[in-house]
């Protein structure tokens, strides 16, 4: 196996609260060393003998692989989406190097089958680490649970009915507590599906002109009180999904600050566009939760700036054309959010609301964290999960250059800036870019 | 005069001189259905292709005679997929249309947004028959020109919808024109009927028919929507007529010389009394004489007429 060293890049690892120069020297696919000069002369090649292959990353950050705990790839049931090996090109592509893959697949991901199918596939592909998570309950049908057991065995990580809310309270109290007999998480979609009926985008005032059905917060809000009582009732851990209102980073931060063991995920959607976006109604701005008001936007924000909000995730939507491209209200939901992630993160870090250290927290250690998947750190002995990120790197969002068979974004055009340059997965370079 | 555009998809885009412009060529055009040959050769060689996706009688009838009178030759479409998408999408269906070489696409659907969709698409000029809850300019044109006519102006009047506001298409575009034209709008409707922050669009907003209609010079009633009964929006037409109802009796808080305006098709008994819409104050069918007008002019600056 190549031996390499990553010179003289800028090391953020929030795991042991390590910013500056360093250099890091992985052997065996895992973290040999990190240090100030490990030069290949003074030190691999005089204890090994063996070549060393230099990566100049001066100027460059060097950060732990990125961790998208919240992804959907697919695949069974959807090739025409997604599979798993272009989301994971995509993910590559955007700098991850692990993700966590949604069970609202075809079948549905509710057994061993599908869920070794999933791993045995990206295993092929080998661009990322890919993580099922699997879901709470059979055919996500929010009746019976599924056999949590016997999943976990088979490497699911954790348990969501992503997509679509677990409405019936006794079956959620149920989950939490007999995921939390065997230490996994799960993950909650917040949504009453009364109080959202046929909305098609936030109920607010850009709703009332356009005449579309509305999403009330309210449809968030409600349940992720419910999860947070549940969750303190129980004295189980309980992670929401994709939150969007302010009213739900207010119950977080309140229900953490009483100690009740709550996490929570954001995308980058949500703390960059409101429901204005919707005004030409382009369908790529159909999300669900819907894109919320600017008081959202703004409590969203503060809630990563305080650490109430502990990780951004995709929530990667990938769609056909032929899911966008009709009326608005047929349009399916979704944004293709992999490739666009990380610039739009590091807007934060320039904007002031996030130091690098802490982007870096939530996209990696504390999704690692969550998750109890290895990763999030660059502590000597860890599998050498790396992503090498160029902040001033600038560059055009096409959607015909995504590598994700979705196109549907609504960044379509934007300038960014930042970028990754390369990633190394297991000690072995996935992605470089010239 | 020209209008310097190429659809006409809602009146919160148009400017107070389009809207003028659209008005006065109306006016010009309402001599011509009282000829005896109500035909002129305006637009002759030109094709205007009604695209009607929801149910329509009224607007679908006023737009086709509208492009007969000019002697369009006018083709009418009415597409039975308002569920979600079965078979041939909308793009599908206005790309086959395009490729006919129509001049005008007038489209009316149930979903918010749709004719915006295929102004984007075609390259033909789209009018917005009416979208989802969103818009249906030329309703509202006409009912400012049968304003404009019967009270000689708009800027200063008192004008109050009422009912499904939030469900409404003619409620919005009507807001946004006689906002524009300095008229002052006030809504009212039961709180399930009204959108949230209705006031942002510069609308005083209540929650009594009695409230809103008090010194108004124009009430708009609009139509209850029955199956809204299933969605709880309320508990049942006899309670909605007992409280929204338009009758001789609440009709008296407004001005002695109100109009009372309907988009129609009217639930006698329900928005409105049988006797109110049948009287003199009630100037229904003008609209409906006048919505012939407005479309006629609407055709005829969409395809480069000049005033």
């Amino acid at each position: 196996m190549t031996r390499y060293l990553l010179a003289g890049g800028r090391v953020i690892d929030p795991s042991r609260n390590i910013d500056e120069v360093l250099d890091i020297l992985v052997e065996k696919g895992t973290i040999a060393k990190v240090g100030k000069n490990l030069s290949p002369s003074n030190t691999a090649k005089r204890k090994t003998g063996g070549d060393v292959t230099v990566l100049d990353l001066h100027g460059m950050l060097v950060v732990p692989g990125l961790i998208d705990m919240h992804v959907h790839l697919r695949e069974p049931g959807f090739e025409y989406k997604e599979t798993i090996r272009s989301g994971s090109e995509a993910a590559s592509a955007g700098g991850f190097t692990a993700v966590a893959c949604m069970p609202n697949t075809s079948p549905v991901n509710d057994n061993r089958s599908v869920t070794e199918f999933i791993r045995m596939k990206a295993a092929a592909c080998g661009l990322v680490r890919v993580y099922p998570i699997a879901a709470i309950s059979r055919g996500m049908e929010g009746t019976s649970l599924a056999e949590f057991g016997d999943l976990a065995d088979a490497g699911a990580v954790a348990f969501s009915d992503d997509g679509k809310p677990v409405m019936n309270g006794g079956l959620m109290r149920r989950a939490l507590e007999y995921a939390a007999s065997l230490d996994m998480p799960v993950i909650s979609h917040c949504e009453d599906v009364n109080l959202s009926a046929e909305g098609a985008m936030n109920e607010g005032f850009a709703a009332t002109e356009l005449g579309l059905p509305g999403i009330p917060s309210a449809a968030e809000e409600v349940m992720v009180a419910r999860d947070i009582i549940l969750a303190g009732f129980t004295g189980t851990a309980v992670h929401i999904a994709h939150v969007s209102t302010a009213g739900s980073v207010q119950m977080i931060r309140e229900a953490k600050a009483r100690g009740i063991r709550v996490t929570a995920e954001t995308a980058p959607h949500y703390f960059t566009l409101t429901d204005d976006a919707l005004r030409e109604f382009d369908t790529n701005t159909r999300v669900n939760p819907p894109l919320r008001g600017r008081e959202d936007l703004a409590a969203i924000r503060e809630g990563l700036s305080d650490g109430t909000i502990d990780v951004i995730a995709t929530d990667h939507a990938p769609h056909a054309r032929t899911d966008k491209e009709v009326e608005f209200e047929y349009a399916a939901s979704g944004i293709a959010g992999l490739e666009t992630a990380l610039p739009l993160s590091l807007k934060l870090f320039g904007e002031g609301v996030l130091p690098l250290d802490r982007l870096i927290r939530v996209m990696s250690t504390n999704p690692a964290g969550i998750l109890r998947i290895p990763g999030g750190t660059l502590a000597p002995g860890a599998e050498a999960d790396i992503t090498v990120i160029d902040l001033n790197g600038e560059w055009t969002v096409e959607p015909d250059s995504l590598r994700s068979q979705g196109k549907n974004t609504p960044f379509a055009g934007w300038a960014m800036k930042g970028k990754a340059v390369m990633t190394m997965v297991g000690g072995e370079i996935k992605l470089t870019t010239p | 005069m020209k209008l310097a555009r190429k659809d006409i998809l809602g009146i919160k885009e148009l400017s107070v001189e389009e809207i003028n412009l659209i008005l006065d060529t109306a006016e010009s055009f309402v001599e011509i259905s009282t000829r005896e040959i109500k035909k002129v050769p305006t637009l002759r060689g030109k094709t205007v292709v009604n695209l009607f996706f929801e149910a329509s009688t009224r607007t679908r009838t006023s737009f086709e005679i509208a492009g007969k009178r000019l002697s369009a030759d006018t083709i009418n479409i009415s597409a039975s997929t308002s569920s979600v998408v079965k078979g041939e999408t909308l793009l599908d269906t206005a790309r086959n249309i395009e490729a006919m070489s129509p001049d005008v696409i007038v489209i009316r659907h149930r979903a918010a947004g749709a004719p915006h969709m295929l102004a984007r698409m075609v390259k033909q000029s789209i009018i917005n028959a009416g979208d989802g809850a969103h818009e249906h300019p030329t309703q509202a044109l006409l009912d400012m020109m049968t304003i404009r006519m019967k009270k000689g102006k708009i800027a200063g009047l008192k004008v109050a919808i009422v009912g499904d506001i939030a469900h409404s298409r003619v409620a919005r575009s009507n807001i946004y024109g006689l906002t524009k034209m300095g008229a002052r709008v006030a809504v009212a409707g039961p709180a399930t009927m009204l959108p949230r922050q209705v006031g942002e669009m510069g609308v005083d907003v209540y929650r009594r028919l009695e409230e809103a209609i008090e010194g108004a010079d124009i009430i708009m009633m609009l139509r209850v929507q029955t199956e809204r009964e299933h969605q709880n929006i309320f508990p049942s037409l006899r309670e909605y007529a007992r409280y929204f109802c338009l009758n001789g009796k609440n009709i008296k808080l407004a001005r002695e010389d109100v109009l009372v305006m309907h988009p129609g098709p009217i639930n006698r008994g329900v928005e409105i009394a049988s006797d109110i819409a049948d009287s003199t104050s009630s100037v229904i069918l003008e609209q409906v004489a006048n919505g012939v007008a407005v479309r006629m002019a609407i055709l005829y600056l969409l395809t480069g007429g000049e005033s």
